[in-house]
């Protein structure tokens, strides 16, 4: 299966919810009127756009009409795309690892899919022959250490992990440390789950951070912060990529479960707001349903009518 | 501020018509548009915004706002009652059944919060005097039935499980027997999290519901959730006829306005909240007390009625005599005090008001009853002299009430600091500023 189709069943969903009432919206009239913007709002919102980007849209749009005299809905809807892919852009997803080891610390809220997206980013480099490292900084949560070992086992890849409600940034230590003497290409660091409002485990997650930084320099590791965002998330979503990113400097955004009915709309929302780019969208279970963002063919698959 | 407080938006909203006479529909519109921006910032649904709205428009534009000498509290009270209305009035229990044991089910998507709330949940019910038994029918993702034996572990509850080869619903059915054999009067089913659009996945949650006929099925549902919460909650809704809901991580920020929503869409309970990591942090849901928080707005309701309740009138106007003739002692300072507390802990007091929603930013101020106590403590151990007339406490008197209060002498060199400083304060308004009448119930509090 192409990548093109992969994305557009895993879009599906999206799509059906979401492009086809933006294509109806521009293609079932013949003027621009305040209806179509009302509409075009409603469908917006309902995608988790957010109240303000959904009106920095509008305003756009609004003005285009004007500048460009636009009096046709078709031709009002390619600015559409025009306006949300400039939203997106300098978005390049996936990653670019360019040392000999590289670390990716993954953060997020208790239910976001940390682990599960750790899994998927060692099955891809590890069928890609790299050597893989996980490192179970969840310490806290029951049962989360056993999460990652028996998804470590099922790779085959090496799990650095130590008892349940031990230090989280003296796993992290080890993993570094273990990491350089294996000659690991590739090292994940999972964390627990934390809302972003929890000052003293942001303060913990900030030692983490500053620990695997610590080591990193020494043997000029590259770091990446992976914030991992959940679709069905609301605008809470800006809320806590500005926190998680105030406290260890997030570098990219993981969305996940985009193969429910959520929009994950938010992600724009995310983008506009705070810059920070989206490097990988979860699609499905399988672990090739984990793919590297990117924001023409996200958005051509949004918008590309069903074959 | 991520988010900016409702009240404050409206209340610019109004005061920018301040002088205007009368309101008018359009105006009153206007301040709608504010409430509708805060209520999609709080993620209702848009639909259930687009409805709400016009139901409050009726009202709003009647007579008694336009009317009305405070039009801005007037919408804000309307939106309340009319939110009210929506979530459900009082508090509701879970079904408990005539013949033991009680069977709940719990089931949402990934994530939502399942687990950690089925433990949550086996804790209440054992302290409501309850034997639960927690059951694993999450075969499905690595290592649920280990987190539930960990928090079985903890609360020292019994977990039944059958391994993760076994089919959920023999696990759900031979947990009946388990419960029977082990004297546990409650099941808990932990079922495996799913998206609501997976039919297989949904249809095992069926048979689990028509094998063990379950008394209360309650689906988990996140408060961070967007807008499609509603299309989560109608989908299980429909194939399992829920009886309510669980709203979990409500100790983070989000306003949580997918609770207004899935009781807008199915009309089913929240029954309860879960508002923190510990086993311990599950609350019964208090729908009066979520308006407010969908709205970002503070319990200014509960904080207007607190005070008409807890403070004397007759003794206020006492009060604000002697604070205009400068007459104000320590002992009034203590007895004002004494009548603020009666309000209730400073932090819930605090919690009311606007734009200090939230109890984690709370707890950050560290606003600490016992302060208090120590101004009590300090204040009691001066002589009746010396808090009618604090200048007159020198350093020998300080050491010795420092002593008796059990504080230190900058701790009483501070409170005589800060008296002197209200005393300035009064002096000051005394002098020309003061508005005639009230508006000074609570000097020290503002």
């Amino acid at each position: 299966m192409g990548f093109l189709q992969r994305l557009k069943d895993g879009l599906k969903k999206t799509k059906e919810g979401f492009v086809d009432k933006v294509t109806n919206i521009f293609t079932g009239r013949t003027n621009i009127d305040d209806e179509l913007f009302e509409e075009l709002e409603e469908v917006l919102i309902q995608a988790d756009v957010g109240v303000k980007t959904t009106f920095t849209l509008i305003d756009k749009l609004k003005d285009d009409v004007e500048k460009e005299e636009i009096t046709e809905p078709e031709e009002l809807m390619q600015y559409f795309q025009k306006e949300l892919k400039s939203l997106l852009q300098n978005d390049e997803g996936g990653f670019n690892f360019d040392k000999d080891l590289n670390i990716i610390m993954v953060v997020g809220v208790n239910g976001a899919g940390k682990t599960t997206t750790i899994a998927k980013i060692a099955g891809r480099y590890k069928d890609q022959d790299k050597k893989v490292m996980l490192a179970a900084g969840d310490t806290f949560r029951a049962g989360a250490i056993e999460q990652l070992q028996i998804w470590g086992d099922r790779l085959g890849v090496n799990v650095i992990a130590q008892q349940e409600g031990s230090d989280a940034a003296a796993v992290a230590y080890d993993a570094v440390q273990s990491a350089r003497a294996k000659g690991v290409d590739l090292l994940i660091v999972d964390t627990a789950g934390r809302l972003h409002t929890q000052t003293n485990l942001m303060e913990e997650l900030k030692k983490v951070k500053r620990v695997i930084d610590r080591e990193a320099a020494e043997i000029k590791a590259g770091v990446e912060v992976l914030l991992v965002l959940d679709a069905t998330t609301g605008q809470n979503a800006i809320s806590q990529a500005k926190l998680f990113n105030d406290a260890v400097n997030v570098d990219g955004i993981a969305l996940t479960k985009l193969d429910g009915t959520a929009k994950g709309g938010i992600v724009i929302a995310v983008k506009n707001e705070l810059q920070i780019p989206i490097k990988l969208i979860g699609v499905g279970e399988a672990a090739e349903d984990l793919q590297n963002f990117d924001p023409d063919e996200f958005i051509k698959a949004l918008f590309s009518s069903e074959e | 501020m991520i988010f900016s407080s409702l009240a404050e938006k409206l209340q610019d909203t109004f005061d920018k018509l301040r002088g205007k006479g009368k309101l008018t529909e359009k105006d009153v519109k206007a301040a709608l548009k504010e409430v509708k921006m805060a209520l999609l910032e709080a993620d209702v649904n848009y639909k259930v915004v687009k409805d709400f709205i016009s139901k409050i428009e009726e009202r709003a534009v009647g007579k008694e706002v336009m009317e009305s000498l405070t039009p801005g509290q007037h919408v804000i009270k309307i939106v309340n009652e009319e939110m009210q209305e929506l979530m459900g009035g009082s508090k509701e229990d879970i079904a408990i059944s005539s013949e033991p044991p009680t069977i709940i089910m719990m089931v949402g998507l990934q994530g939502s919060g399942k687990t950690t709330s089925a433990g949550k949940l086996a804790r209440k019910l054992s302290k409501d005097g309850k034997n639960p038994l927690l059951v694993a029918a999450d075969v499905y993702r690595p290592a649920a039935i280990r987190q539930l034996q960990v928090l079985g572990e903890r609360l020292e509850l019994p977990v039944f499980s059958m391994g993760e080869d076994s089919n959920p619903v023999d696990i759900a059915k031979g947990s009946i027997n388990y419960a029977a054999s082990h004297n546990c009067d409650t099941i808990i089913l932990d079922t495996a999290g799913r998206l609501h659009i997976d039919q297989e996945m949904m249809e095992e949650l069926e048979n689990i519901k028509g094998t063990v006929e379950p008394d209360e099925i309650l689906l988990v549902v996140d408060a961070m959730t967007g807008q499609d919460a509603v299309n989560v909650a109608k989908n299980f809704d429909q194939r399992l006829d829920i009886d309510g809901i669980v709203l979990t991580k409500m100790d983070g920020d989000a306003r949580g306005g997918a609770a207004l929503s899935i009781k807008a869409i199915t009309g089913k309970p929240i029954k309860f909240a879960g508002t923190g990591e510990k086993l311990a942090d599950l609350e019964t849901f208090h729908p009066d007390r979520m308006s407010s928080r969908i709205l970002g707005m503070g319990d200014v309701l509960s904080l207007i009625e607190k005070a008409e309740k807890s403070i004397d009138q007759e003794k206020a106007k006492a009060l604000e005599e002697k604070l205009r003739k400068n007459e104000f002692t320590l002992e009034d300072f203590m007895e004002q005090m004494e009548q603020v507390r009666n309000m209730g802990p400073m932090d819930e007091i605090l919690g009311m008001i606007p734009g200090m929603g939230g109890a984690k930013q709370l707890k950050n101020m560290q606003v600490d009853d016992k302060q208090l106590d120590y101004i009590e403590a300090i204040i009691s151990s001066m002589t009746p002299e010396e808090r009618r007339d604090p200048e007159v406490i020198n350093g020998s008197r300080r050491k010795r009430i420092a002593q008796g209060s059990g504080t230190s002498i900058q701790e009483v060199n501070r409170l005589l600091k800060q008296f002197r400083q209200i005393k300035k304060m009064m002096k000051q308004l005394n002098s020309g500023k003061m508005k005639k009448g009230g508006g000074l119930n609570l000097p020290f509090f503002n």
